[in-house]
């Protein structure tokens, strides 16, 4: 199982275990990171576990649904070149090490 | 809201999505008290809308979505204690009393007590029980006993054509089990969408396979082999079934702050609260599911009950907020209750989801076209926008968000072409 690494606004790192979660989203509530609010449980509805991912990873991600594509147009804080929600984002599909910037609000 | 000493207990009755938000939340905000939160559930707190979703594909013995890890509550200080039951409140001395007889003391008191499925009058008692074939789906106990029915089940019957009963119904379908849902009223979802949305999602649910009856009515059930096997409907019609799920709706818990003379609303059916969330009783407060409140968002600021997680979730954000702001001797806490309502379902592989309140509506205006999947209704009330429906239109409905949250209006170009973004 991958490590995925938090960097919050004020710049502090948190590794995380993503071991039996579904989503980076699922790992991040499990672990506690206090940036992701996921109000929705993770369907895609909220846009309240934005994510900027880290350049040198977003690529090796597959690429955002529209469903996904459009929501992000509402995040709370503006959304960047490398935005992602992150309960869209399959642990499977997550490279180990995966370095994710939290937003400063999801709300 | 009163101010209460920076010690004091606060008891929450309930750990669904309101609950445990303010009881992490509360903490977060600065109270220094303790914090006791009580869940009649042996599970520790858990996401309630996946369970009509996504958990239903799942194992019955897949574990539940957590809210948050279990530390987090011991980190915030909260005591959680599971599978306890308050049978009571004595208001004179200010405690709880539990199944087990333990009397609990409170300075404030939450009631977060949600709601239960509304018990189905065509179903006799004897009959009303998983094993017999009766099933209603709430809770996490509730979906681990369907989710091994539905495995075995080649047919099934839904009671109620609303958010519930169709989820279950596209799931159902999916897997291939013959389906049939019957709605007494003449549109699906008639308490929650536009009559142009409850078309829509009847024609999707009909494309996939499931019989949906509209004005029909289940009269009783067959029974044999003392399990239901029959729906039998107004007309005379039976449908056989494997098992019955009732969704005719919820009713909300409120049967503690009845015993303890609570008022109630008497439309909106919930423990009756003003707009910081408190009941005639400045000790206890109520939010989410069971508490009827006056909203910004309705005709008249009337009051009203919402069953979804966004009004738990806020109503627990904004009362943690109020009952911090003792301690702290902050004044920024808001007045009033006035969080945006929002709702989403998702049913087969179409999203729907609400912003706003449809109650003042006195006109809908359509926004693309139904017939290509993707379109939203645009809800008016006098010139006002009040609501905004959107299906597999995720962009309108953010851009709604924060229409309604400012006050304002879509632009007429937008009106005119749903191309052009409802909000900038």
């Amino acid at each position: 199982m991958p490590t995925l690494i938090f960097i919050a606004p004020d710049g502090t790192r948190t590794e995380v275990d993503a071991d039996g979660a579904a989503s980076v989203m699922e790992a991040a509530v499990s672990n506690g990171i206090d940036g992701i609010v996921a109000e929705c449980g993770g369907s895609c509805s909220c846009a309240t576990c934005h994510v900027y991912v880290d350049e040198a990873f977003f690529g090796r991600l597959p690429a955002r649904g529209e469903m996904e594509d459009e929501l992000l147009d509402g995040t709370a804080c503006a959304r960047g070149p490398t935005s992602r929600l992150s309960c869209q984002i399959a642990i499977d599909d997550a490279p180990d090490g995966l370095v994710l910037r939290l937003p400063e609000a999801q709300t | 809201m009163s101010t209460l000493p920076s010690d004091a207990r606060v008891v929450i009755l309930g750990a669904g999505h309101g609950g445990a938000q303010l009881a992490v939340d509360l903490r977060a905000k600065g109270h220094a008290g303790e914090i006791l939160l009580l869940s009649a559930e042996d599970a520790p707190p858990y996401q309630r809308p996946p369970l009509s979703k996504a958990y239903l594909s799942g194992a019955a013995d897949a574990p539940p979505p957590l809210l948050r890890a279990l530390p987090a509550y011991e980190k915030a200080g909260v005591s959680l204690r599971l599978g306890v039951r308050a049978t009571a409140i004595d208001r004179r001395a200010r405690r709880v009393e539990t199944a087990t007889g333990e009397r609990l003391a409170y300075d404030r008191l939450v009631l977060a007590t949600g709601a239960r499925a509304a018990p189905a009058p065509f179903v006799p008692a004897d009959l009303a029980t998983p094993a017999a074939g009766l099933f209603t789906l709430r809770s996490l106990a509730d979906a681990r006993a369907l989710i091994p029915a539905l495995a075995a089940a080649r047919r099934l019957a839904i009671a109620g054509g609303g958010l519930i009963g169709l989820e279950i119904a596209a799931h159902a379908a999916a897997a291939g089990i013959a389906t049939t849902l019957v709605e007494a009223g003449p549109r699906l979802m008639a308490r929650s969408v536009s009559p142009a949305v409850s078309d829509f999602f009847l024609a999707r649910h009909r494309a996939a396979g499931v019989a949906v009856r509209l004005d029909a009515r289940i009269e009783a059930v067959e029974r044999a082999d003392g399990r239901i096997a029959a729906v039998r409907l107004g007309d005379g019609e039976t449908i056989a079934c494997d098992l019955l799920v009732s969704a005719i709706g919820a009713q909300p818990r409120t049967e503690l702050a009845e015993a303890a003379g609570l008022g109630l609303d008497r439309w909106a059916g919930g423990v009756a609260v003003d707009a910081k969330l408190a009941t005639e009783d400045p000790a206890i407060h109520a939010l989410g599911d069971c508490a009827a409140f006056p909203s910004p968002w309705a005709p008249d600021q009337m009051r009203v009950r919402l069953e979804s997680v966004q009004n738990a979730v806020d109503q627990a954000r904004f009362l943690a907020a109020g009952l911090a702001t003792h301690s702290s001797g902050a004044q920024d806490a808001p007045a009033a209750y006035d969080a945006l309502p929002w709702f989403w379902s998702d049913q087969g592989a179409d999203k729907l989801q609400i912003a706003g309140l449809s109650l003042g509506v006195d006109r809908w205006v359509a926004r693309g076209d139904p017939g290509s999947g993707r379109f939203s209704l645009l809800g008016f009330a006098g010139e006002s926008l009040a609501c905004v429906e959107a299906v597999n239109r995720p962009r309108d409905f953010m851009d709604a968000r924060k229409l309604l949250a400012a006050g304002e209006s879509p632009p007429a170009a937008a009106l005119a072409d749903p191309e052009v973004r409802l909000a900038a």
